[in-house]
């Protein structure tokens, strides 16, 4: 059993993704929509909190989102997979529940 | 009875700056002719909605939070309250209204609708809904 998350805050301006990251549980994924890419952004003041769920949760980014806001796929932190509209679509598909963080 | 799913209602958002709280309510109320197993989380600035004495007569909008009173008698009887978040913002169980049910399988016991949980708790609970609806 696990989980989707989706989070569409920047984290820079609203603790929605922290919130978030402190409640997923092994095995969930975790998927970046809208201003929320900017969470991805690797040396950013999120970063290290993000790196640190990534050995359990399995961090995703919306592509289209990403080159809306002109951020290169090599500015993530290592390990976030870019994903597309049908990606999306796949993991809906993949975990038993979708838990959007608002 | 296999069809009976269990759904959270997640708020994360105070009472009265945006529509969401309320909305919320309004899911609730709606949501709970269908006799289904309903839960409330509330979590980050989502238990401000829940403080006692809360009067809105200078700001022209309803004052919502005397409805969660009336959540069960419609059989909701399952708030549960992130003990975290409710450090984080200074607040206790004690600065929460009181929110009570009346247990049918127990000869209709009056009993707490609040119960505080920790965030490790809340993982879990969220972990295991059949939906999530996050307000």
């Amino acid at each position: 059993m696990s989980t989707l998350h989706t989070v569409n805050k920047s984290p820079f301006g609203n603790a929605t993704l922290s919130s978030c990251l402190g409640h997923c549980l092994p095995g969930d994924a975790v998927l970046l929509i809208e201003d929320a890419v900017y969470g991805a952004l690797d040396g950013s003041a999120m970063a290290d909190q993000v790196k640190s769920r990534m050995g359990e949760v399995a961090l995703y980014v919306l592509d289209g989102d990403l080159k809306a806001r002109g951020i290169d796929a090599g500015k993530l932190v290592s390990g976030a997979k870019c994903v597309g509209y049908d990606g999306f679509v796949d993991l809906v598909t993949e975990h038993d529940r979708t838990q959007s963080w608002l | 009875m296999s069809d009976i799913k269990k759904f959270l209602y997640v708020n994360r958002k105070p009472p009265y700056g945006t529509i969401y709280a309320l909305e919320s309510l309004e899911v609730v109320l709606i949501g709970a002719a269908f006799e289904q197993d309903v839960s409330l989380a509330f979590l980050d600035d989502g238990v401000f909605q829940l403080t006692r004495g809360q009067n809105t007569d200078a700001i022209g909008v309803k004052n919502f939070s005397p409805t969660f009173r009336a959540l069960g008698d419609y059989e909701v009887t399952k708030l549960y309250v992130e003990r975290e978040s409710l450090d984080e913002r200074g607040l206790t169980e004690g600065d929460l209204q009181e929110i009570t049910y009346e247990d049918e399988d127990d000869d209709w016991e009056e009993k707490p609708s609040i119960r505080v949980v920790s965030r490790a708790e809340m993982a879990e609970i969220m972990a295991d809904q059949d939906v999530v609806l996050s307000f």
